[in-house]
């Protein structure tokens, strides 16, 4: 009796065994391929999710090519520098784009970051690089070329490859007119251009090479005067007048910012050169001028114009 | 000493210990409610409290909270308890040291070497070989500065130290030499550098816990705390030195000692606090301030309030810092010294009103 129990015991858990064994087995294929659906939910974007529906543009340049592309609908917030076409002034402003801060812009829950080369700081681009936010990089660029690159580049990363080619064909066709419109100058003697970033305190402050004034003056046809060093220098008096600008080149600002031409042109380093004698001083808004958008190829051409007439 | 005090003035003292010890509970529970407001007050509506009650329920919070909460908002905690601490507590210190209180940890030269390393880094930083900034990127500016604070304090300790005796009044003169110096050399990398770096050094000059990092909280927060703990061991030689250096010395303290332990207390702590956070004025000068009108001189009990109160006012003025503009953020060093010197001059005032009465 005890032995044939013993026994019964032990076939029911032998059974038992068999059982729990198979179920295991089930178990194991099950996950695999729940783990298989996982992944490839996870790992492929676009099985995962459709258009980014929640954008923060980070970048003056971006955000005019996102309205550009008529998908501002989808924008969410913007950065200080975005200040055209005016409407993006009333989006909500994440701050300067170099000092974000990683809670406000994930305050404005956005799914994806359009952010120009140079947005930071680091530690905020590492922990928005956690987030669920996915985030494309706009380099920061200053030829036709790069204008037409970072169109696509943003018309990808919003869906909308089509419209960007529209886009960017349009840009390049301005261009085109503008370049014809530089290159009808012929051999006409190209005018001297001084950029004056700021004239503060009689200081002149301006463009080198290599600085985005420098790229659209030689693009409008001009030449920068300054060529002695890289960037936006203050420049002495002397030189300034031995450089012998035909034009000076400045921001349009409002408010006390601006200084009046004739306090401009009397200053000891401008007051004997040609652009004082013939009262050439030519005042553009900063984002059209130094942008580097969509609406670059005008820029270049209202300077060609202001700079040679019509 | 004790011997000689008569009865009204053991009483007295009796009170003030007993009035340094309520200040410490009553600090510490300031301290402990703007830990909550820190980790609660943001940009995002992420409210701290369901998100506790569902963490502590065992429910799985949103990604964006998790972030928010464990990345952003309680490291920035952190950070904020040790750099208001590590100023607030070196500034008594010096205060103690130099027996003015004008002193700031600034004194010691911190604060120009450290802004010196920064400036470097920002501006020659651009020049690195790519691998190279891209491995030690973002912690570049904080090396700088840290190691930049601290070959300006050993310079200016070294100079002022002769036949193993430091002397004060020659420290805070090549203090202001060395400052001019470090300065001139900063305007030299400033004309050399481009508007964005321009841009950048203005932003770190004003400071910001905005870029608030566990590895930040892990490499300054060492430093930080033992330096506190050193500084709050000197209370008692910090208040035989209010005597005069002789005196203390005919009391049996280590006048040098304590000199040497006080300059290096103060540069770790200033000095990891300014790598992380950049220059954030006013709550090493005016903490210390505050408390010697309420609770007295004794270093003992003012070095440990003054942690506490350095740690809960700097998290209010980061709470503050990212509530006004948001979504964007202001600099710190704008809203300690633009919300916290009216409170302070208002204070000085109505107290010289009230002893003149």
């Amino acid at each position: 009796m005890f032995r044939t129990r013993r026994n019964l015991d032990i076939a029911i858990s032998e059974a038992y065994f068999e059982e729990a064994q198979r179920r295991f087995a089930r178990l194991i294929f099950l996950s695999l391929w729940a783990l298989l659906f996982l992944w490839i939910a996870l790992a492929n974007p676009v099985y995962a999710k459709d258009k980014p529906k929640r954008i923060l543009s980070i970048g003056g340049a971006v955000t005019e090519i996102v309205y550009a592309l008529k998908e501002e609908h989808r924008l969410v917030a913007r950065d200080t520098t975005s200040t055209f076409p005016p409407q993006a002034n009333e989006l909500p402003d994440v701050g300067y784009m170099r000092a974000l801060s990683p809670e406000g812009v994930l305050s404005v829950a956005p799914d994806l970051i359009l952010a120009i080369e140079g947005a930071g700081p680091p530690e905020t681009i590492d922990v928005l690089k956690s987030s669920s936010a996915s985030i494309v990089t706009i380099p920061s660029i200053d030829t036709e070329q790069g204008i037409i690159d970072i169109i696509s580049i943003v018309g990808e990363a919003l869906g909308v490859p089509e419209k960007a080619s529209d886009l960017a064909r349009k840009v390049s066709e301005d261009f085109q007119t503008t370049d014809e419109q530089v290159s009808k100058l012929g051999d006409v003697e190209r005018k001297k251009v001084l950029f004056v970033l700021s004239a503060q305190g009689g200081r002149i402050l301006a463009a080198g090479s290599d600085t985005s004034a420098d790229a659209i003056i030689k693009m409008a046809g001009g030449i920068n005067v300054v060529q002695e060093f890289d960037g936006y220098k203050h420049l002495s008096d002397e030189s300034v007048a031995s450089a012998a600008p035909d034009v000076v080149l400045m921001m349009d600002r409002r408010g006390n910012h601006s200084i009046s031409d004739e306090v401009l042109l009397s200053m000891p380093a401008l007051q004997a050169t040609p652009a004082a004698q013939t009262n050439s001083v030519i005042r553009m808004n900063g984002l059209l001028l130094l942008g580097f958008g969509p609406r670059t190829a005008e820029a270049v051409s209202k300077l060609n114009t202001k700079l040679y007439g019509p | 000493m004790q011997k000689t005090l008569d009865a009204t003035e053991k009483h007295f003292a009796i009170d003030r210990v007993r009035k340094a010890r309520r200040a410490h509970v009553l600090l510490a529970l300031m301290l402990l409610a703007s830990c909550f407001a820190s980790l609660a007050i943001g940009a995002t509506n992420t409210s701290f409290w369901s998100a506790f009650v569902r963490l502590v329920s065992g429910e799985e919070l949103s990604q964006t909270e998790q972030i928010v909460l464990w990345q952003i908002r309680l490291p920035r905690t952190l950070l904020g308890i040790l750099v208001g601490a590590g100023l607030a507590v070196s500034g008594a210190v010096m205060q103690g040291l130099f027996r003015n209180p004008l002193a700031d940890p600034g004194i010691v030269g911190v604060s120009a070497g450290a802004s010196l390393g920064a400036i470097m880094a920002i501006v020659l930083g651009a020049t690195l070989p790519i691998w190279l900034q891209s491995s030690v990127g973002p912690y570049l500016v904080p090396i700088a500065a840290f190691l930049g604070s601290w070959i300006v304090v050993l310079i200016l300790y070294a100079a002022a130290t002769r036949n193993g005796q430091t002397s004060v009044a020659t420290m805070l003169l090549a203090g202001i030499a060395i400052a001019a110096l470090t300065g001139a050399i900063s305007g030299i990398f400033i004309y050399l550098s481009d508007d964005q770096q321009l841009r950048d050094l203005t932003f770190w000059q004003l400071g910001s816990l905005s870029g608030a990092t566990w590895s930040k909280v892990i490499s300054a927060g060492p430093i930080i705390v033992l330096a506190i703990l050193l500084s709050a061991s000197l209370g008692h030689g910090l208040n035989g030195l209010a005597m005069g250096e002789a005196t203390a010395a005919h009391l049996g303290i280590a006048v040098q000692r304590i000199k040497r332990l006080a300059v290096l207390a103060t540069a770790a702590a200033t000095g990891a606090a300014v790598a992380v956070s950049g220059g954030i004025g006013f709550i090493g000068i005016v903490v210390p301030h505050l408390l010697r009108l309420s609770t007295g001189p004794d270093h003992g009990p003012l070095l440990i309030n003054s942690a506490l109160l350095g740690a809960a006012l700097l998290l209010w003025a980061d709470v503050a810092a990212r509530s006004i503009v948001s979504p964007a953020e202001l600099p710190i060093g704008i809203v300690t010294a633009l919300l916290g010197s009216p409170v302070f001059l208002w204070i000085l005032l109505r107290r010289r009103g009230g002893m003149m009465m």
